[in-house]
């Protein structure tokens, strides 16, 4: 008995040397040369939606074929708070398309790396980290937008709405859906939005109205748009490439682009800091904002952080960058505690369903 | 609720405690207990500490006292939360507890037939993935369901009534329904085992007596089934008070204390609010545990070794009524899974409903597809093999020994304790405590000898084997129990080693509940997803991972599709236990047959 336990052990301890050594030559080899690196293994984090990685990923894998990319894929929330958790020791190399808020809160508590991947001089300045090296660049945007299914318009005789004033009217009483910006970052962004448009005052004056006609508040940012696509509610609160994504997929879904304008934000790269950074991982960065996947990105997003010739999505406005409004990420993110808390306050803590 | 055989025994047989000479087979016993009580402290207890330590610091890590609990108990939210949550999870235990009971009964005490499907229907909810139970009531109940609409005006053409109804799911009749069906197989499963416990002699006395069957019903029935009846209600009330899928999907804006973490976790990235609702939330449970101790103490054991099994008797009319009662429960559970699988077919739903299979490749949407099917395969036998193992010894060792009762309560305690943890909370606690390379304990750096764990195979089989520990081990509790401790005595007396009185008696007499603990962790595996969801590695995609991020995406058919492999893969699991179980049952339970 002894005996086989002895054997194990020291097959354990083989097993765990062997295991060791190729990581330890794969390091020292890379150090050596400046080069891109071309081999290796990585762990991408990312809030991407599935079909666009199945579409963005074949073409890095075509280039460097002897780099593994591990992909975890969830949504912004569950992405993030994996990411922040693991602070301690952080399982992902890079994180890809994950909101710029996100990121702000990872760079806050000093898990990311500064660096500036080839190509940066390509990346308009707004959709980058001021610092230099930046700690995340950009490579779309995102912004709100309305679902607003026709056919249940239609049975009710009721018109689509174009613009945030329209939503407040007391026909479409109990027939929204909005996300609960306590839980989800497109919640936080409409809201955010609201109240830079129209000012403290008179955009918390709009909010009530906008609560007497809301049917639910969600704790995902997609799931008003899926409740107006199976006709649950006749209008959802959502985002652009979600009210694109069903409207193709055969729902009766108008994307609507409020009239006002729409909240926005980033979706952005960055390099995850942590001892022994994997040159694969700046290679995967580079790769991240090259010519050829900026223009994959420019087929489902209007706005890219690189200028791309790829024309504008079917769907969109025709100048998608002044349906954005003027938004001030960092004050946003400093407020995020305080409007969140009024906002709950105010609207999440009647429980009464309606 | 274990240990009252034990009081009364070292009550009466005071002698039975006195061991002056400690020998090796007492060390081997001790060292059983302390390696379940080692598992349960890193699986359960150790992995809290992070979270109490972040509880009680600001969002920089400095130490700020109860701050956060101030804080939170002054949040304007707090209360209506606190309101909703006792509210759903006392309506939720007295539904699923009073269903579930006059369903156990039914199947045990009478001679209805068609027991084994109507005990598998029980089941079958366990077998659906949280967010397929949610797909399914809003077809069937959102504003564009089935029964809201009337089958999209159907009975109204045919029939000329307009059989209507809206229940307005969104709020609090969804998360009491979604926790009714999420409890009742639970409170089922502990209930069933408690009411086959009956002693025939009590009620040929009672019928000597002359009592009449409501009498014999409070004075016998009830109190007979009385640890069943605890044990239900702590697991219905703990669960449907710490549960967040069902609030998260249809609570539309009824807000519970779980949502409340869901929100600052992931919503807000606070974790240190969300660790402070966690513990909150561990609350009630210890309190109901203490209280449950308490009222314990006083108890006797109600089946000796000359108990005499009970015979439920033909009778007409009960047996007619039972069926009904049966077939009306069992026809609810089915409509809701049968929607399930209807949605899984439907082109796009709610405006093509013509039928198709294509939901079925899962080559063009998220989540892993097939792939991830195979892992979740794995992984839910590796939780069924060595959760078995861990839970079942758990159990013996606490209920059949007498060593050391100090930590045998102890262990107890944190395999109730295990229940009051949301999958959410499991999920974060084991990322702070398995994944850092070392700690830091008063400002000392200690390196982590778990952390090979994180990002393995392992720590999913282990979150889950945790997860759903309290339920297998009351199951292996009470079949434990209805083994006389005179196997014990009468072994000890003989000088016969306690392992081989395990091996050649309990074992063989327990491999029911053995098989039924294997099954209860083999189908929660496949369907779990809250505490996996922060712990799956690249490497290992779980399906019910994948049925998350298919609906988020918008691919709630193939949501649904992937579902139904779920409940296909419990099924024949179940049926795979069915079968063992009938031939275990002609082996090893002949001594029950009359």
């Amino acid at each position: 008995m002894k005996h086989i336990i002895l054997i194990l052990v020291a097959a354990l301890l083989l097993v765990g040397c062997t295991a060791v050594q190729p990581v330890n030559v794969a390091q020292t080899g890379a150090a050596d040369s400046e080069a891109a690196a071309t081999s290796g293994e990585i762990t991408v984090y990312t809030a991407l939606e599935d079909d666009q990685i199945s579409n963005y990923l074949p073409l890095f894998n075509e280039q460097y074929p002897d780099i593994k990319v591990n992909i975890v894929r969830d949504s912004t929330g569950i992405i993030t708070a994996r990411l922040l958790a693991e602070k301690d020791n952080p399982q992902a190399d890079v994180v890809w398309g994950l909101a710029a808020t996100s990121l702000l809160v990872a760079d806050q508590q000093g898990m990311l790396e500064p660096y500036a991947p080839a190509g940066l001089d390509r990346i308009r300045p707004e959709f980058r980290d001021p610092a230099d090296p930046p700690h995340w660049v950009g490579i779309d945007t995102w912004f709100s937008a309305f679902c607003a299914n026709t056919v249940e318009l239609e049975a009710k005789g009721l018109p689509i709405p174009t613009s945030w004033a329209d939503l407040i009217k007391p026909e479409y009483k109990g027939l929204i859906a909005m996300p609960n910006p306590a839980s989800s970052g497109t919640g936080f962004l409409s809201v955010s939005a609201i109240l830079q448009m129209m000012g403290e005052e008179e955009g918390w004056a709009y909010l009530d109205k906008l609560h007497d006609n809301i049917a639910v508040y969600t704790h995902s940012g997609s799931k008003p748009c899926r409740m107006a696509g199976a006709g649950e509610v006749a209008i959802g609160i959502s985002f652009d490439y979600r009210a694109i994504k069903q409207r193709d997929a055969g729902e009766p879904i108008l994307p609507v682009f409020p009239a006002e304008g729409s909240g926005w934000e980033i979706e952005a790269n960055a390099l995850v800091k942590k001892e022994n950074i994997s040159p694969a991982a700046k290679t995967f960065l580079d790769w991240a904002i090259g010519e050829d996947i900026m223009r994959l990105y420019a087929a489902s997003f209007p706005i890219t952080a690189a200028v791309t010739d790829v024309p504008i999505p079917e769907g969109y406005p025709e100048d998608p960058i002044a349906q954005l409004v003027a938004n001030d990420f960092v004050t946003m993110a400093g407020e995020r505690e305080r409007i969140l808390a009024q906002w709950t306050e105010r609207y999440d803590s009647k429980s009464e369903p309606r | 609720m274990t240990t009252q055989v034990t009081d009364e025994r070292t009550i009466t047989l005071p002698a039975a405690t006195v061991r002056p000479i400690v020998t090796g087979e007492d060390w081997l016993r001790r060292s059983l207990l302390l390696l379940v009580t080692g598992f349960l402290l890193v699986g359960v207890l150790l992995p809290l500490a992070p979270l109490v330590v972040r509880s009680l610091s600001d969002q920089n890590g400095q130490f700020v006292g109860l701050e956060n609990y101030v804080r939170y108990f002054t949040s304007p939210g707090l209360a209506s939360s606190f309101v909703n949550s006792m509210t759903v999870a006392t309506l939720t235990t007295l539904l699923a507890v009073g269903l579930a009971f006059g369903y156990a009964w039914s199947i045990t005490r009478t001679c209805m037939p068609a027991k084994g499907f109507f005990r598998a229907m029980a089941l079958l909810p366990l077998f659906v993935p949280p967010l397929a139970i949610a797909i399914g009531l809003i077809y069937l109940f959102g504003n564009k369901g089935l029964v809201t609409t009337g089958f999209f005006g159907f009975f109204e053409q045919t029939l000329g009534a307009p059989l209507a109804f809206n229940i307005n799911l969104y709020g609090m009749n969804g998360i009491i329904l979604g926790e009714l069906l999420y409890c009742f197989p639970q409170a089922f499963l502990i209930l069933t085992v408690a009411a086959a416990l009956a002693d025939a002699r009590l009620y040929e006395a009672s019928m000597a007596l002359n009592a009449s069957a409501l009498r014999t019903f409070w004075t016998v029935t009830l109190p007979g089934m009385r640890y069943g009846l605890i044990s239900a209600i702590f697991v219905c009330f703990t669960l449907a008070f710490t549960d967040f899928g069902v609030p998260k999907v249809v609570g539309g804006n009824f807000n519970v204390l779980a949502t409340d973490i869901y929100k600052q976790v992931i919503g807000q990235q606070n974790f240190v609010m969300g660790a402070t609702i966690s513990i909150v939330l561990l609350a009630p449970t210890v309190i109901a545990f203490v209280i449950d101790r308490i009222a314990q103490r006083r108890q006797v054991a109600v089946l000796t070794a000359r108990s005499v099994p009970l015979r439920p008797r033909p009778h007409r009319v009960i047996d007619t009524l039972a069926l009904i009662y049966c077939a009306l429960i069992a026809a609810a559970i089915l409509i809701v899974v049968g929607t399930v699988v209807y949605a899984s077919l439907v082109d796009v739903w709610p405006y093509k409903l013509n039928l198709t299979l294509r939901h079925f490749d899962f080559r063009n949407v998220g989540g892993g597809g097939w792939g991830a099917y195979i892992n979740s395969l794995w992984m839910s036998f590796y939780t069924a093999v060595f959760g078995v193992i861990i839970i079942f010894t758990g159990a013996y060792i606490i209920e059949k020994s007498r060593t050391w009762p100090g930590l045998r309560h102890f262990a107890y305690f944190l395999s109730m304790v295990s229940v009051a943890l949301p999958g959410l909370v499991i999920g974060l606690a084991y990322i702070f405590f398995f994944n850092p390379k070392s700690w830091t304990i008063l400002g000392v750096a200690v390196s982590n000898p778990f952390a090979f764990l994180y990002g393995t195979m392992a720590i999913l089989v282990l979150s889950n084997i945790v997860h759903f520990y309290t339920v297998s081990f009351m199951t292996g509790t009470t079949a434990l129990k209805q083994i006389d401790g005179e196997f014990e005595s009468v072994s000890a007396s003989l000088r016969v080693p306690f392992y081989r009185t395990f091996a050649r008696v309990t074992l063989p007499l327990s491999l029911p509940a053995v098989a039924e603990i294997a099954m209860y962790l083999f189908v929660n595996a496949m369907v779990t997803v809250s505490a996996v969801i922060f712990l799956y590695s690249p490497q290992i995609r779980l399906a019910s991972v994948a049925i998350v991020n298919m609906d988020d995406a918008g691919d709630t058919a193939a949501a649904a599709a992937m579902s139904v492999l779920i409940i296909a893969a419990c099924l024949v699991v179940r049926m795979v236990y069915t079968v063992i179980v009938h031939h275990l049952n002609l082996r090893t339970q002949a001594w029950r047959l009359p």
